[in-house]
């Protein structure tokens, strides 16, 4: 599991930040990671793999807001273990940082490698914890203003459209005070779902499954003890029956089929009452992993007809029917319908009064879009057509992201946190998305 | 810090030339150096950020040196780190300039701050200039005993960085034996994890040419030792636990008991939201219960979901990495899905994923029975890909013929129309005729529908199905085989023809010469030539959660010996020495270092003479006087007498024929003559690995070793010493209970014509698997039964 020596590398290849930990790997490895990163087969759209091997040296990447997080080895270690390694040092330099891009870096790089050197010790990872670095390092973050940033991180999906959220509260430096002068005790929990369906051609749901993850910052001073009460119907483990047959079993209650959970939780209550308790760390991390192909309802019903209209043509209906309640509204909609090559042209009729919609058809992949900038259940519009392409068409996609909902019935019931004196009562957020990974229904 | 020579090869436009800067700061420094001033720690800091901000986009500083040093006199830990940081940069090449940091650095591990003690032993132990260590020596030695653990977790991985630098002072320090203790007492679990990284890698490295240090690295695997880990595994963090966890894959179990403590111990680790330490526990579970045939299929059961919540919960690169994982394990109910879809294409790749598994894999009784259910689904499709399958696989199980010809019989001829599928099932009525009682008529019928039948493939298997049935049950196909010949000798197909003629004049000379070249007994192939080969399959499986999974290649492929890792699976087939045998009154047997990428792969002209002395007491090394070898095979080339007298082709070699449809038949070898192999061959190791690569395998079997041969394999020399007693020399050999690996070559007395067998015997199954390659191909089954006759004697009084 050793390390030969991480670098940070910008979009352009500049490096950002290098350290050598094993002096093994030979001058120029920044150079010849980027080049083959750069130049990966000649086909410009191919992607290099996180791994791959130049002349005996290990290349490990994740690409993180645009930037490169590159580990070197020659060692034949587990790959899991770097690639999460790589995630980590990045989760922890933006605990720091509060936000994570080129920018931030340069400003604090003596930070970063003071962040550096305590994770990782001659190769050897030492601790990722932001929790335990908090006593090894010293430099003070410079926090940049967030507003020039893009939001990158899951928790900014938040931020769109509900208002009931603090936008910046996910950009915060887990360790910098606030100019102001104290800050704000607060912590967040967000349940974030993402949803992947795929659709008969008559509508019936062929396969459904729900990757979905607890999410926690803590910006508590202290580290009280916390306790969140998950649905007491919630059931984990299928028993010995297959993935398959779950839609025969539409008893009650949520069942995830499996999940995880992050080091700092005790499970002791779990079995009786279904909390997790927890002195969370600071940082941002996930409490929960789980996945369920528990049957739920989607919130998107897509129906696609396709009616010939004499030899060279095509009628094409789509139908999405909102099926989640009224008080709920989705944003970033986009449906996609890859059309023949040979469609020469398309035109389209929206739904009368579809305000703030889009259709469009991009002629290099012959790609249908049409997207809605938010709908709720009543603006939903039911169809759209497009005309003049025949079959061999599809199958339709879907992307959207839908705040303060969730479909698997997952709930926070409660998050208790242990109290330090009668005044004291934090913010707490808990916030719910629902996103789609994979949303496709076939024609 | 980028090297400075690489990055000022690009300098940026914006970036400052760097001369004057440097020399700014120089006397700015300077004039901070000696200032007790309020405030002057805050205009430390700004030079010190501006000096490493150089020195990060590669301008050179190296000549602030002296000033920084200077500067660092202070207790501001921020400016400490800052100093430190930058001494280490610019130490390795100064060696001038590091003496002037050792004094300061000295002072800072004496420090009462034990931050700055350990921020300053770390600083002193990168420093990697080999003719200061002995000023490492004191600062480790107390720091190893400090009384915070922070200060003794640097010490540890310093003792680590000193080995690297000068492993005869670590190791005259008696450090590794102090670092053994706290790896045992130390209350900090951070401080333990350490210990035995580091000691792991020491050992390794040691045990090349320390037979102390091969013990050592043996007794970090020792039960004691392991239980300590994993009972408190959980006072680790996750990083360690991997660590441990890693080294709990070497653990070799003392019984069944052991297995499932260890396995009840880690049961929760799967539920880690790690990823990394998910896979080292899998990793953990598989290797524990490879010898358990039931628990290793629940274990496969068991991992499938978390591996599966891993794949969605993770980045993508993370996800990257656990289905390459998958890949490898392939979760197989979900392929049999599929197997039912609407989409034919992929109903149908499915069911050939499923076969290809079966024709790999352990566990091929559930195989069977999906495959088996596949065809109670009556879709053309489905049943035509399967009956290939069932095809194929019948031929490498034969055992399992019973189970499949009841469901086969079964299937209508009528409802099948894709060639390859009607071809499978014709073999099948032919090779089985005897157990589907409806074989003959079946056939009938197909024959009577010779005209209708467009496939030349088609044919051919039915000409031969016909004659298969017609030697199990004459009889009842008499008549249809001659429709069939007469049919197929008019055909237009010229290779329909020609077999039909072949048949027709071979049943004319002989029926029983004919039987047996037609429907020789049965043998199980043991590889496909179209499947990866299942030693590399099996080799990456033994490195599963490295990057072997990932690149798919062992990691002898793609590594040095040297970075394989402390516990490499690869290393330890080698790790156990069978020491060079030596006997006077023949060629010895030569052995070198077999390692496989030697054997198999590497071209490459490795450092031989490197190679001998570094190398001493590990497994294979040998004298390698590759001149002196080679005129001593001239010699016995010359001296071989040219006598024709044991010629083994045998006398007729239908191969080609044949091969058209059923090329899996092996050459008839109606009891070959015994072959007679040269006692005194000798073969060049060189050229051994050279043959070992171009040719093909020409026979791979497996057999039994009877129980006396496994007691006395506990001295491996000695199975060599027996072979070489029946003129089948040993070229190299390693491994360690229950696997042991020998390369034997061996030489036809009459000429110089080799065979060159893969020796595979697991102690504990006893079993030899063996793979042999020979010149004389037509030859490599005689030379098979003289190796089987060999072996089943080993151990024999």
């Amino acid at each position: 599991m050793m390390i030969s020596q991480f670098f940070v590398l910008s979009q352009r290849g500049d490096n950002i930040v290098f350290r050598d930990y094993r002096a093994e790997v030979p001058k120029g490895s920044t150079e010849t990671f980027f080049r083959k990163v750069k130049f990966w087969k000649e086909d410009a759209n191919a992607e290099a793999p996180p791994i791959f091997n130049v002349d005996g040296v290990n290349y490990f990447h994740v690409k993180v807001v645009g930037l490169y997080f590159v580990a070197t080895t020659r060692v034949n270690v587990s790959p899991s273990l770097v690639l999460e390694l790589l995630q980590r040092i990045a989760r922890v330099i933006k605990d720091y940082l509060g936000v994570l891009n080129e920018d931030s870096f340069r400003k604090n790089f003596v930070l970063v490698y003071e962040l550096l050197d305590e994770v990782i010790d001659f190769g050897y990872v030492q601790t990722t914890s932001t929790e335990v670095l908090k006593s090894y390092v010293f430099n003070e973050p410079i926090v940049i203003a967030p507003a020039r940033l893009q939001p990158i991180d899951p928790a900014a999906i938040f931020t769109q459209g509900a208002k009931r959220m603090p936008g910046t509260a996910v950009t915060k430096s887990v360790v910098a005070n606030d100019p102001s002068g104290r800050r704000r005790e607060e912590i967040f929990v967000d349940i974030i779902e993402k949803i992947s369906v795929t659709f008969s051609s008559s509508g019936y749901i062929l396969t459904s499954e729900i990757d979905g993850t607890i999410q926690m910052k803590s910006y508590l001073s202290g580290n009280p003890e916390i306790r969140i009460a998950l649905n007491e119907d919630l059931n984990i483990g299928r028993g010995g029956r297959s993935v398959y047959d779950y839609r025969s079993s539409s008893g009650s209650g949520v069942i995830l089929d499996d999940c995880n959970f992050h080091e700092s939780v005790r499970l002791d209550s779990f079995d009786s009452d279904r909390t997790l308790s927890l002195v969370p760390p600071d940082g941002e991390f996930p409490v929960m992993n789980y996945r369920m192909t528990q049957e739920f309802k989607p919130p998107f019903h897509v129906n696609t007809l396709i009616e010939e209209a004499g030899r060279l043509k095509a009628e094409v209906i789509i139908k999405i029917r909102a099926e989640f309640p009224s008080d709920i509204i989705a944003n970033t909609i986009t449906v996609q319908m890859p059309l023949p090559n040979f469609t020469s042209r398309a035109s389209f009729e929206l739904e009368p009064g579809a305000a703030g919609q889009k259709s469009d058809f991009k002629e290099t992949n012959k790609m249908l879009e049409w997207s809605l900038k938010k709908a709720s259940v009543e603006s939903f519009p039911r169809s759209f057509m497009v005309s003049n392409i025949t079959k061999e068409a599809g199958p339709v996609s879907m992307t959207f992201t839908i705040p303060m909902y969730n479909v698997s019935k997952l709930q926070v019931k409660y998050l208790q946190i242990a109290k330090k004196s009668s005044s004291y009562n934090p913010y707490r957020w808990v916030r719910y998305v629902t996103q789609a990974n994979s949303y496709v229904a076939r024609i | 810090m980028p090297p400075p020579a690489a990055s000022s090869r690009y300098p940026s436009p914006s970036q400052p030339s760097g001369k004057s800067e440097v020399t700014d700061l120089k006397s700015q420094l300077r004039q901070l150096a000696g200032s007790r001033a309020p405030g002057v720690d805050d205009s430390k800091r700004d030079l010190f950020k501006k000096v490493i901000s150089y020195m990060t986009i590669g301008i050179d500083v190296s000549s602030v040196f002296g000033e920084m040093v200077m500067c660092s006199a202070t207790s501001d830990i921020v400016l400490k780190k800052m100093c430190y940081l930058y001494v280490g940069n610019y130490a390795k090449g100064n060696p001038d300039l590091s003496l002037l940091t050792i004094n300061f650095l000295q002072r800072d591990c004496k420090d009462e701050d034990p931050m700055i003690r350990g921020l300053a032993l770390r600083s002193l132990c990168s420093l990697r200039v080999p003719n200061l260590v002995e000023y490492l020596l004191g600062p480790l030695g107390s720091g190893l005993k400090d009384n915070n653990s922070y200060v003794r977790t640097i010490a540890v991985t310093g003792v680590l960085k000193l080995y690297h630098i000068s492993a005869s002072t670590c190791i005259d320090a008696e450090f590794p034996a102090t670092l053994k203790s706290l790896m045992l007492h130390d209350s900090d679990a951070q401080v333990v994890a350490n210990c035995l990284a580091a000691l792991q890698e020491i050992w390794s490295l040691e045990a090349s040419h320390s037979e102390e240090a091969c013990r050592e690295k043996e007794s970090l695997l020792s039960k004691p030792l392991i239980y300590y880990f994993l009972n408190r595994i959980k006072e680790f963090n996750e990083w360690a636990q991997c660590l441990i966890l890693e080294l709990a894959v070497k653990y070799v179990p003392s019984d069944s008991n052991d297995i499932f403590d260890i396995m009840n111990l880690l049961e929760d680790r799967l539920q880690h939201a790690n990823g990394a330490v998910v896979l080292a526990t899998v990793k953990v579970f598989l290797q524990l219960t490879l010898s358990m045939t039931d628990v290793h299929q629940q274990v496969y059961e068991r991992i499938k979901s978390p591996l599966l919540t891993l794949v969605s919960s993770g980045s993508p690169e993370q996800s990257y990495a656990i289905l390459s994982h998958l890949h490898l394990l392939v979760v197989l109910t979900e392929l049999c899905e599929y197997a039912a879809n609407v989409d034919i294409e992929i109903a149908r790749e499915s069911i050939r994923a499923v076969g290809k598994i079966a024709l790999q894999q352990y566990d091929v009784n559930a195989i069977v029975d999906r495959l088996l259910q596949f065809l109670e689904m009556e879709k053309d499709y489905v049943t035509a890909e399967t009956l290939v399958l069932v095809k194929d696989l019948l031929r490498k199980h034969p055992q399992w013929s019973h189970d499949c010809i009841s469901v086969v019989g079964g299937i209508s001829s009528k409802n099948i129309q894709e060639p390859k599928a009607k071809a499978a099932l014709i073999w099948m009525l032919g090779e089985y005729a005897q157990d589907m009682s409806d074989a003959p008529y079946i056939l009938e019928n197909l024959i009577e529908n010779w005209e209708e039948e467009h496939s030349a493939e088609v044919r051919l298997h039915l000409l031969t199905a016909a004659m298969k049935c017609f030697f199990k049950r004459a009889p009842e196909t008499q008549k249809s085989l001659g429709i069939a010949l007469a049919a197929g000798i008019a055909d237009f197909h010229q290779d329909v023809h020609d077999r039909a003629l072949f048949y027709y004049r071979v049943l004319q000379y002989d029926v029983h010469v004919a039987e047996r070249v037609v429907s020789p007994p049965q043998q199980a192939v043991s590889a496909f030539a179209d499947t990866q080969s299942s030693e590399i399959k099996d080799r990456i499986f033994d490195e599963f959660n490295s990057l072997s999974v990932i690149y798919q290649k062992p990691s002898y492929m793609f590594t040095d010996k040297e970075h394989r890792g402390p516990f490499e699976f690869s290393d330890e087939l080698g790790s156990t020495s069978i020491t060079p045998e030596v006997s006077s009154d023949i060629v010895p047997a030569q052995q070198f270092e077999a390692n496989d990428k030697d054997l198999l792969l590497s071209t490459d002209e490795k450092d031989d003479n490197k190679g001998l002395s570094s190398n001493n007491g590990s497994a294979y090394t040998a004298p390698y006087e590759s001149s002196n070898i080679s005129s001593q095979m001239q010699e016995l080339a010359i001296s071989g007498p040219a006598a024709s007298a044991t010629t083994t082709q045998s006398s007729f070699d239908f191969d080609d024929l044949l091969g058209l449809g059923l090329s899996t038949a092996p050459a008839p070898t109606p009891s070959p003559p015994l072959l007679k192999l040269n006692a005194r061959a000798a073969l060049d190791p060189r050229a051994f690995q050279q043959k070992w690569r171009q040719l093909p395998i020409s026979l791979s079997q497996e057999y039994s070793v009877n129980p006396q041969g496994i007691a006395a394999l506990t001295v491996p020399q000695s199975l060599i010493k027996h072979m070489q007693s029946h003129s089948i020399h040993c070229i190299a050999s390693g491994g360690q209970s229950p696997n042991f690996k020998f390369f034997f070559f061996a030489q036809k007395e009459a000429e110089p014509s080799d065979y060159l067998t893969e020796c595979i015997i697991n102690s504990s199954s006893a079993k030899a698997q063996i793979k042999v390659k020979a010149d004389d191909q037509s030859t490599s089954q005689a030379f098979a039964t003289v190796f089987e006759t060999a072996l089943s004697k080993f151990g024999m009084p």
